[in-house]
């Protein structure tokens, strides 16, 4: 049984899937994507601990051996990866009941259950793979559920955002496979390790493998939203629906970046970065999109379109970490990873809070909201402060990580600049603290209700982990350290 | 009481206290025992540590490690020991004042305004105790958003607009500059622990050294160094009892108390009168000094008035600590004490006139000092100690700052310190004139009511606490001994 692991973590969403149309009911489908999401992530604990204890975990798909079959090979990366999306799903699936039934169409209740559940089998699939085809094959599973997820958003222009999406993650899928098509031509393999040794003794020089890199790096910025390729991001993440923006806010970019670390690290190595100069390029644009959109998030009235910019800012930090290519600064980048979807969820948590009982996440109908629902605005409180980076929360362990790093890497104003971007994060926050807090709301006599258990509680296991691994980093920077070693270090 | 539990519990208490409050928000008698109690547990818990550390013991705790080899960590030395106990000893006073003043004024959000003051006194104690520069930014940081509320308390758009330039300033300064500093300080040594003799020496070169502190001055906002002193004015639209004890001992003294600390522990005093890297802060403070009491002059609103005395009254510290001499370092402890004594002193009277008169600016109190003769001879023990006038306490720490400034031939600071006494004198003896010898001007025409004519002395708590921290002005004056022993031993660590 444990010895199938790898393979449970994906077929089990991606079985349960159909069961929901099957049963074409929201409150069984909503059950149904509970116990699947926490099996996932029940699965993906011991998968963790099995790679920690036991190294590598190699599976071949009927037993084909690699690199002829499938292989899904789950290392401390991506088991690490593999935790992250499954804890976050099921903590969204939990959340979603009440939101999902006040915000998505009654009908279509039962589809987007299914959708949601294809999303988390595409994102937890594109992380287990060791097969870089596969893993397309994965991504555009995870893709499509999106749009879907996406368009159901009960306001109109959720169609357009989605559609807009489609057409450019479609575009980065297909720069992925055209990259991935130009590696298969020059070494004749899919399977990343075997890439990966193939790569070692060819020239990195050569144009086709330079094209490659090109194709790849661009499709997958276009699926994390590196700046200026984030468009997408912003109205997506806006018009969705709550619990929609907060699990994709918190994995699907997250799982691209780790695409990114394998293709980067793994298939072509550290030393590829030497033929390319690619690193000030990645280094330059994370350092422009923390400060464009940053300031961008500071003009913006709809809270959930805000935290969608600040979102492109954080994926800057992750970025920017990554292009140091150092240890510290690849453990900074992963552990951002981690830090940025704990905090970024509790936010887009809180704001499906707002959009349950306000039914609006304008700030001006926020206003005075803190003394209505205490609880939530505490758990956004708590959120806001990880994204400044103060200390004692999650933010401020991937701040110094990031400083230390650009020490290291003999870069003392980037290091000023992290800083520097960072208020930005003071201004667009306390704007909605402030409001929240202190302004009267416009209509007084309206009866607004604290939050429902079943959302708070998620909520504060969010907001929870974004002190408690802000404090306690023994596990996260621990299981960082360990894949950035793995990941700078070379070995595949 | 183990000594270890007893730092662990000088931050567990005031915590563990607002939560009880925020529990008994709904019953203000309640409420306001708890956080009366809460202090005075306090501090005995403070007091319980004094003893050992007078005997030369510095008891540790090991919380926890943040980082790999980075830890949240505890340490009681004697200048931190001198900081809690002013501190905790004040939050007792300031409590029972405040009650006198929130229910005078009948201020609104009270719970919410004990609560934020036990997290600040929690944050300051940390701050006191920590043993090295990642646990103080912690705390630096904690107390800057905990504070936050009180100052924005009254929700108007004045307060707001002050808590802004409050927020923007202190996290600005504290980000850009003293997280950087203290990065940089760490990525040059390996370590933020907290030395005597200090970590720096030899690591960073010649004039970087002087960049280096400059970061770490400015990156302490708190300290209100000029340029960066802003947000202490602005500060002053929070409730007076938030002014007292936060805004002119608590998050002030965090300042200047972090600002000796690294001084003396993170660059050492060899270390800086050898590279003389610290020589420009001797000009920065002395102008600060001068410049704020200039200011101060010309304030006629009595709060503002006083922020801006605080101001210069912080960079005597910051100068005295610049001079780097072991007897000015001395100098610098007392002041921390001496000031805070004084300023919650003139901060008291000040809302005390408010509560009973409704009176704000300098230019109403004439003749006040018949109708609240308590008030106001309190308020003139306060300033004669801001002045330096014997018998107060401010004459004890200025005695050990010129002592210090004679003894290293410091011209500059000593001509500074004579220039300012006369400054300060400038703008505090003509309030106590007005207020005793002054007649009170006959009503306008436009002048509202006119029952705020007809008040007496404030309410009983604002008086009980307004008589005791005079006292203790005085007190400290006839009695230094505990503050001096504990600064020498500072600086018996230094040599």
């Amino acid at each position: 049984m444990t010895a199938h692991l790898p393979i449970l973590q994906v077929l089990i969403p991606l079985m349960a899937a159909p069961l929901c149309v099957v049963f074409r009911h929201r409150d069984i489908a909503w059950i149904i994507v509970l116990l699947v999401s926490l099996i996932s992530f029940v699965i993906s604990t011991m998968i963790l601990d099995q790679v920690l204890t036991q190294g590598v975990i190699s599976y071949f798909m009927g037993d084909w051996p690699a690199p002829w079959g499938i292989e899904f090979r789950i290392d401390a990366v991506n088991a690490y990866i593999l935790l992250i999306v499954s804890a976050i799903g099921a903590v969204v699936a939990f959340y979603g009941r009440h939101s999902v039934t006040r915000e998505v169409p009654r009908d279509l209740i039962y589809l987007f259950y299914t959708a949601f559940l294809l999303c988390l089998t595409g994102l937890l699939g594109m992380t287990a793979t060791g097969d870089a085809f596969n893993l397309f094959v994965f991504l555009e599973i995870s893709s499509l559920s999106t749009y879907a997820m996406i368009s159901l958003g009960k306001d109109r222009r959720a169609l357009t955002a989605s559609y807009q999406y489609l057409i450019m993650g479609t575009l980065g899928a297909t720069f992925y496979v055209i990259g991935l098509g130009l590696l298969y031509m020059m070494t004749g393999t899919l399977n990343i390790v075997d890439l990966h040794a193939k790569l070692l003794d060819m020239d990195g020089s050569i144009r086709t493998l330079q094209a490659a890199l090109a194709f790849l790096t661009v499709g997958l910025s276009l699926k994390l939203a590196l700046f200026p390729l984030h468009l997408w991001l912003p109205n997506a993440y806006t018009y969705a629906p709550s619990s929609v923006t907060a699990f994709l806010a918190a994995t699907a970019t997250k799982v691209a970046v780790y695409v990114m670390l394998r293709v980067f690290f793994t298939i072509f190595g550290v030393d590829i970065f030497e033929e390319t100069g690619l690193a000030p390029v990645l280094m330059t644009l994370a350092i422009a999109g923390m400060f464009v959109a940053s300031t961008v998030a500071i003009f913006q009235n709809d809270m959930k379109r805000l935290l969608a910019y600040s979102s492109v800012a954080q994926i800057g930090y992750i970025m920017l970490g990554i292009s140091f290519l150092n240890v510290t600064g690849v453990s900074a980048g992963i552990v951002h990873l981690l830090n940025h979807a704990v905090m970024k969820c509790a936010a887009f948590l809180a704001m499906g809070c707002f959009m349950y009982r306000v039914g609006s996440v304008q700030i001006e109908d926020l206003h005075g909201i803190g003394k209505k629902m205490p609880w939530t605005m505490a758990a956004f409180v708590v959120a806001g402060l990880s994204l400044i980076g103060v200390p004692l929360t999650v933010g401020f362990i991937s701040k110094w990580y990031l400083i230390q790093a650009a020490m290291e890497a003999d870069m003392m104003p980037i290091a000023l600049l992290i800083l520097l971007s960072s208020l930005l994060a003071v201004v667009y926050v306390w704007r909605f603290i402030e409001v929240a807090y202190f302004k009267e709301p416009a209509n007084p006599s309206l009866k607004i209700k604290e939050a429902p258990l079943s959302m708070l509680i998620p909520l504060w296991v969010m907001a929870g982990a974004s002190i408690y691994f802000g404090v306690d980093t023994d596990m996260t920077l621990g299981v960082a350290q360990l894949a950035a070693e793995m990941l700078v270090g070379g070995a595949p | 009481m183990s000594m270890e539990l007893s730092i662990i519990l000088a931050m567990a208490i005031p915590a563990v206290g607002a939560v009880l409050i925020a529990l008994s928000g709904r019953i203000p008698n309640l409420r306001e025992t708890i956080t009366l109690l809460t202090a005075i547990a306090l501090f005995l818990n403070v007091l319980n540590l004094l003893g050992p550390v007078l005997d030369g013991e510095r008891p540790e705790v090991h919380l926890l490690d943040m980082f790999p080899g980075l830890a949240i960590a505890f340490k009681v030395e004697p200048l931190g020991m001198m900081f809690s106990l002013i501190a905790s000893g004040l939050w007792i006073l300031n409590s029972i004042y405040s009650i006198g003043y929130m229910r005078g004024n009948k201020e609104k959000h009270q719970t919410r305004f004990y609560i934020c003051f036990a997290i600040a006194i929690s944050a300051t104690l940390g701050l006191a105790y920590s043993a090295n520069l990642l646990t103080l930014f912690i705390f630096y940081e904690v107390l800057t958003f905990s504070t936050y509320p009180l100052v924005s308390h009254k929700g108007n758009e004045t307060a707001l607009k002050g808590a802004r330039t409050y927020l923007g300033i202190l996290v600005t300064t504290s980000v850009a500059f003293l997280f950087f500093a203290i990065a940089w300080t760490y990525s040059a040594t390996g370590t933020l622990d907290f030395v005597d003799g200090g970590i720096l020496g030899g690591k960073v070169e010649g004039p970087l050294m002087g960049l280096l502190l400059m970061l770490f001055i400015y990156g302490i906002g708190k300290a209100a160094v000029m340029p960066v002193h802003r947000w202490l004015p602005a500060a002053m639209v929070a409730p007076t009892p938030v002014s007292a004890l936060l805004h002119a001992v608590a998050v002030v003294k965090s300042g200047v108390f972090s600002v000796v600390k690294v001084i003396v522990y993170t660059f050492g005093i060899d270390n800086l009168v050898t590279s003389g890297s610290a020589d420009w802060l001797v000009y920065i403070s002395g102008f600060t000094i001068i410049a704020a009491s200039m200011v101060a002059l010309r304030q006629d609103n009595l709060k503002r008035r006083l922020a801006y005395s605080t101001i210069s009254q912080l960079s005597y510290v910051v100068l005295a600590a610049a001079i780097l001499t072991p007897i000015s370092a001395v100098g610098a402890a007392l002041h921390i004490a001496a000031h805070a004594f004084g300023k919650i002193t003139l901060f008291f009277a000040a809302g005390s006139i408010y509560t009973a008169a409704h009176k704000t600016e300098v230019s109403q109190l004439n003749g006040i000092g018949w109708k609240m003769p308590i008030t106001m001879t309190a308020f003139a023990i306060g300033a004669l100690s801001m002045i330096g006038l014997p018998p107060t306490a401010g004459f004890v720490s200025k005695w050990y700052i010129i002592q210090g400034a004679m003894s290293s031939e410091n011209f500059v600071a000593l001509s500074v310190v004579i220039l300012s006494t006369l400054l300060n004198a400038g703008y505090f003896l003509p309030i106590i004139y007005a207020a005793f010898f002054r007649q009170a001007e006959p009503k306008g025409p436009d002048d509202h009511g006119g029952h705020h004519d007809h008040h007496g002395e404030a309410p009983l708590p604002i008086v009980i606490a307004i008589t005791s921290t005079a006292t203790l002005t005085i007190l400290m004056f006839f009695f230094p001994d505990v503050a001096l022993e504990l600064a020498q031993q500072m600086i018996g660590g230094i040599q």
